[in-house]
């Protein structure tokens, strides 16, 4: 079972949010196949949120074919994802690091690089890619 | 099936003063609506005309398809929560739960007797002998326990601490997520909406500025960004603010369409700069939302 959690401050909507953090989960591990998703009502009063909020989070992971809902029951775990992690992707990792090499012989620093990727990131999220 | 709640061309005056005027709403089944505005914006009276506290000058308010005023049926499925959760200080916890279930056709007893045991506040207590949090937490049970399909709660966190109001809505919450009620409620604190509601009506001066699904709202609005005294790109259809230097012009725009010219970079904006650019500009009207194509933008 996952704990969510919100950072009300990423300005990532909330439904995108939990989405998000289960597929986290279940790149590492924490979920696999048949384990169950908190309850709606849990994740309501846990985190004060929406009913609907959390049931757009389930459908959207539903849909996906992550999970599968049984009515009356519950919301389960219905596939392994695959390995996605930065370690098993090295062409994706070896674009980035020639991506950082550029931007440091543009000047840019940690900060500035930590900057670039949040506003990248961001502008996916909200423009529905994610 | 009828709206919960359904007002058109709704009108009160107290005197010469109109409090409200050419308001109209409708309220969709298990939806959880923010209803926001300033001081004197109307908030309390729609709330009271759409429970039948008050008549309505001009015209019509009702609750599942009847008049609040007239229709006992209709009054048995509305919680109303005023804005100050008045108790009768005076009786223990446990005299009004007992005075509740008299009262009331419909009222779920274990309820009322399990939640406040889960708050651990205790039925020997006088109620004007608890604390803010707890008075609040009691007046909302005894308004649940009436098993209400529609709840309405005027400003109901406005007194209460940050854990309190948290703890208040995660009452709330949970009880629409058992029952699928539909919730009303007006609230001053804005940055907490976004987490608890999915639909928005502003109402400025006594009339509906803004009415709609938040998730549409913030797909429709965008803060735009471009050079220093440029006139707006095409493919807006209002402009909520500008704010211009020589360098750099900053809009909240509401989109018509996407925003083709190169010049201008659009960001997302959160929902309290939306409401709060509403609030400045009490002109700014987009009625319209409600009854377009909901469409997504982006």
């Amino acid at each position: 079972m996952i704990t969510f959690r919100l950072d009300p401050a990423s300005g990532v909507p909330t439904y995108l949010q939990l989405v998000h953090q289960v597929k986290h989960a279940l790149r590492v591990g924490q979920l696999q196949v048949g384990d169950q998703l908190p309850l709606v009502r849990e994740v309501v009063a846990s985190l004060a949120i929406n009913p609907n909020t959390v049931l757009k989070a389930y459908r959207q992971l539903e849909s996906a074919g992550l999970t599968v809902g049984r009515p009356g029951v519950g919301t389960f775990v219905r596939v392994d994802v695959p390995d996605q992690t930065v370690m098993a992707t090295p062409a994706l990792r070896r674009r980035l690091s020639a991506w950082v090499d550029a931007a440091r012989k543009e000047g840019l620093d940690d900060q500035d690089l930590s900057a670039l990727f949040a506003s990248a990131l961001h502008d996916s999220v909200a423009e529905g890619v994610a | 099936m009828s709206a919960p709640l359904e007002v058109t061309g709704l009108g009160r005056s107290f005197g010469h003063t109109w409090a409200l005027r050419h308001c109209s709403l409708r309220i969709e089944p298990g939806s959880i609506t923010a209803l926001v505005g300033p001081n004197g914006a109307g908030k309390s009276t729609l709330l009271q005309l759409a429970v039948g506290l008050l008549t309505p000058t001009e015209g019509t308010a009702t609750i599942f398809g009847q008049p609040p005023a007239t229709s006992a049926a209709a009054l048995a499925q509305v919680g109303y929560l005023a804005q100050d959760h008045p108790l009768y200080r005076g009786l223990t916890v446990g005299d009004l739960l007992r005075m509740g279930r008299g009262m009331n056709p419909t009222w779920d007893h274990d309820f009322a007797l399990g939640h406040l045991a889960e708050l651990g506040i205790p039925l020997s207590r006088k109620a004007g002998g608890l604390s803010g949090g707890q008075q609040a937490q009691v007046a909302l049970t005894l308004t649940l326990a009436k098993r209400p399909a529609l709840l309405i709660l005027d400003e109901p966190v406005a007194s209460l601490d940050p854990l309190a109001r948290r703890d208040f809505m995660a009452t709330v919450l949970a009880d629409a997520a058992d029952r699928g009620t539909t919730v009303v409620l007006s609230s001053h604190v804005i940055s907490e909406l976004e987490r608890v509601s999915d639909h928005l009506v502003v109402l400025g001066s006594g009339q509906v500025q803004v009415d709609g699904a938040i998730d549409d709202l913030l797909d429709r609005h965008r803060i735009l960004v471009g050079p220093g005294y440029a006139s707006p790109p095409t493919g807006l259809r209002h402009v909520l603010s500008e704010h211009t230097t020589e360098r750099q012009t900053t809009l909240i725009v509401e989109l018509d369409g996407p925003v083709q010219d190169p010049r201008w970079t659009t960001h997302p904006l959160s929902l309290e700069d939306l409401v709060l650019a509403y609030l400045r500009d009490p002109d700014a009207g987009t009625r319209t939302f409600a009854t377009q194509a909901t469409g997504s933008l982006s």
